[in-house]
């Protein structure tokens, strides 16, 4: 059980660096929405009795992160009418590496943290460290604004990833309630970034930061 | 005596074997998009081909024109000879012997680009500055490789750096070993082998002027490369080392027949990166490896 927990951390971290070396908007996108259901399913794994509850609550996850922010993301980026590439301010190369070098020391750092032993053997913090590293990375090194939702996604994935530590105390409503709030926001954002458009013809936030009548 | 046999044995099988590969992934190649293609055995008429011409000179050629290419040849040949046959090891073996393969590799390549630029042609100059800049990433991800390796074995010699580990250091270190692969022997997604348009060549680009024996000895080596690599990516796959003799030698022949497809597999399916996206490429083989390395070392303490 244990094993394939870790199989599936890996697999989210794999992703984080895709995220970073990926040129295509609609990629990224994707990239994030597997992301978000290789998550999804992981309370499955980690409870041990199967309760209704989770199981709720994991299939909420992998649609909401998987099909439905996806397809509000893809249809802001239609409405929007941008171009599909992601023109980065950190460059593909370097964030890449600084991905890597964030997941290493996430790895390191996990180690040496003091940890119950029940968690001690998992990826659990070395992953949510690098997917919080990752969506920091994102956010700052993307012009986009759509690119910019994506790294909050990821960063919200690493935040989830770490809450799967306390699964078995804290009350899974809150994990709901969470799901509710994240969709909410990637809705508003859909919103403000369709005004952005019509505002300033462009999505790059950059220009943002240009007063004007 | 015995020995003095199978090390002629063994130079037999590297010397005779190699020019095949690129004969099966040409055909893969044909297969695959349904055309007859040159036969298997190509690269060998070619190679009599070449030795029975003659060799041009350019006037600004010094002896390095010739020492070049022969030089990367040998040097490529003993790299070759350092790699175990699985369970029929190697005719020379001591400790930090991997060490003296990159190197040899790495001397091999200074040679080629040597040759190049002592015909004085801007385009070749090019071509060696490229390949260069490639291998500067290339080399990287072998060492991490071979790193890797060693850590996995806690030994320095390739005998017995060769035991891979199973599952998930292992899938990484063949990604990353499979795109060095690729990339050092100027396959598709970062060369073109057939291209001849001067501005996207690479490898090709370096050999141009070259004719006669010494360019026989080039593609030669470039074969020998491409068997050494594929021997070196399935020794790191599979535990040759602990099945019985002739089952080894099978899987071993197996692997690189399937590794040889792969390439040819590749080539036809993708296209060749753009320039800029090679760096990008070879840093994420260099990150499979790093992975690889990191996953061995978690494994080694934990």
């Amino acid at each position: 059980m244990n094993d394939l927990l870790n199989l599936l951390i890996g697999l989210a971290m794999g992703l984080n660096l895709v995220a970073l070396g990926t040129s295509r908007l609609p990629a990224l996108i994707r990239v994030a929405a597997l992301q978000g259901m290789v998550l999804g399913i992981m309370p499955l794994l980690i409870e041990n009795e199967w309760r209704v509850m989770v199981l709720v609550i994991a299939v909420a996850t992998v649609i909401m992160k998987g099909i439905v922010i996806p397809a509000l993301l893809r249809r802001a980026m239609r409405t929007a009418n941008i171009d599909r590439d992601l023109n980065p301010l950190i460059g593909f190369l370097p964030s890449l590496l600084l991905g890597a070098a964030g997941m290493i020391g996430a790895v390191v750092l996990a180690r040496r943290l003091p940890l119950l032993p029940e968690h001690g053997e998992s990826l659990l913090v070395a992953g949510s460290l690098a997917s919080v590293l990752t969506g920091l990375l994102l956010l700052i090194g993307r012009s986009k604004a759509i690119s910019q939702v994506c790294g909050y996604l990821i960063l919200e994935n690493g935040i989830y990833l770490f809450g799967l530590l306390l699964i078995h105390s804290t009350p899974l409503m809150v994990e709901g309630g969470i799901l509710l709030d994240l969709t909410v926001a990637v809705f508003v954002t859909g919103i403000i970034m369709d005004r952005i458009q019509r505002a300033f013809d462009s999505l790059d936030t950059r220009k943002l930061t240009v007063l004007r009548e | 005596m015995s020995s003095i046999l199978e090390f002629l044995a063994r130079l037999a099988v590297w010397l005779l074997l190699a020019p095949l590969l690129p004969g099966i992934i040409n055909r893969v190649k044909a297969w695959v998009a349904g055309r007859r293609g040159p036969p298997v055995l190509q690269l060998y008429y070619d190679l009599a081909r070449l030795w029975r011409k003659g060799v041009v000179l350019s006037t600004l050629a010094s002896p390095g024109f010739i020492a070049g290419p022969a030089v990367a040849w040998v040097a490529v040949l003993a790299a070759a000879l350092l790699l175990p046959l699985g369970p029929l090891g190697t005719s020379l073996s001591f400790r930090g012997d991997v060490i003296l393969l990159v190197y040899l590799l790495a001397l091999a390549r200074f040679c080629t680009a040597w040759a190049a630029l002592e015909t004085g042609s801007a385009f070749e100059g090019m071509g060696a500055a490229r390949e260069v800049s490639y291998a500067v990433l290339a080399e990287a991800a072998v060492i991490t490789a071979v790193l890797t390796l060693s850590m996995q074995s806690g030994s320095l010699v390739l005998s017995d750096m060769l035991v891979p580990a199973a599952g998930t250091g292992a899938a990484l270190l063949a990604v990353g070993l499979f795109t060095v692969l690729l990339a050092e022997n100027c396959r598709v997604p970062f060369d073109d082998p057939n291209t001849h348009l001067e501005l996207t060549m690479i490898h090709e680009v370096m050999v141009l002027d070259h004719s006669g024996p010494p360019f026989a000895a080039v593609l030669h080596g470039a074969s020998m490369k491409l068997l050494l690599f594929s021997v070196l990516l399935v020794q790191a796959m599979v535990p040759v080392g602990k099945l019985p003799e002739s089952a080894a030698v099978a899987a071993l022949i197996v692997g690189v027949l399937v590794v040889t497809v792969a390439v040819g597999l590749v080539e036809s399916l993708t296209a060749r990166a753009a320039f800029r996206r090679v760096p990008l490429l070879l840093t994420t083989a260099f990150l499979f490896c790093v992975f690889a390395l990191l996953v061995a070392w978690k494994g080694g303490t934990a």
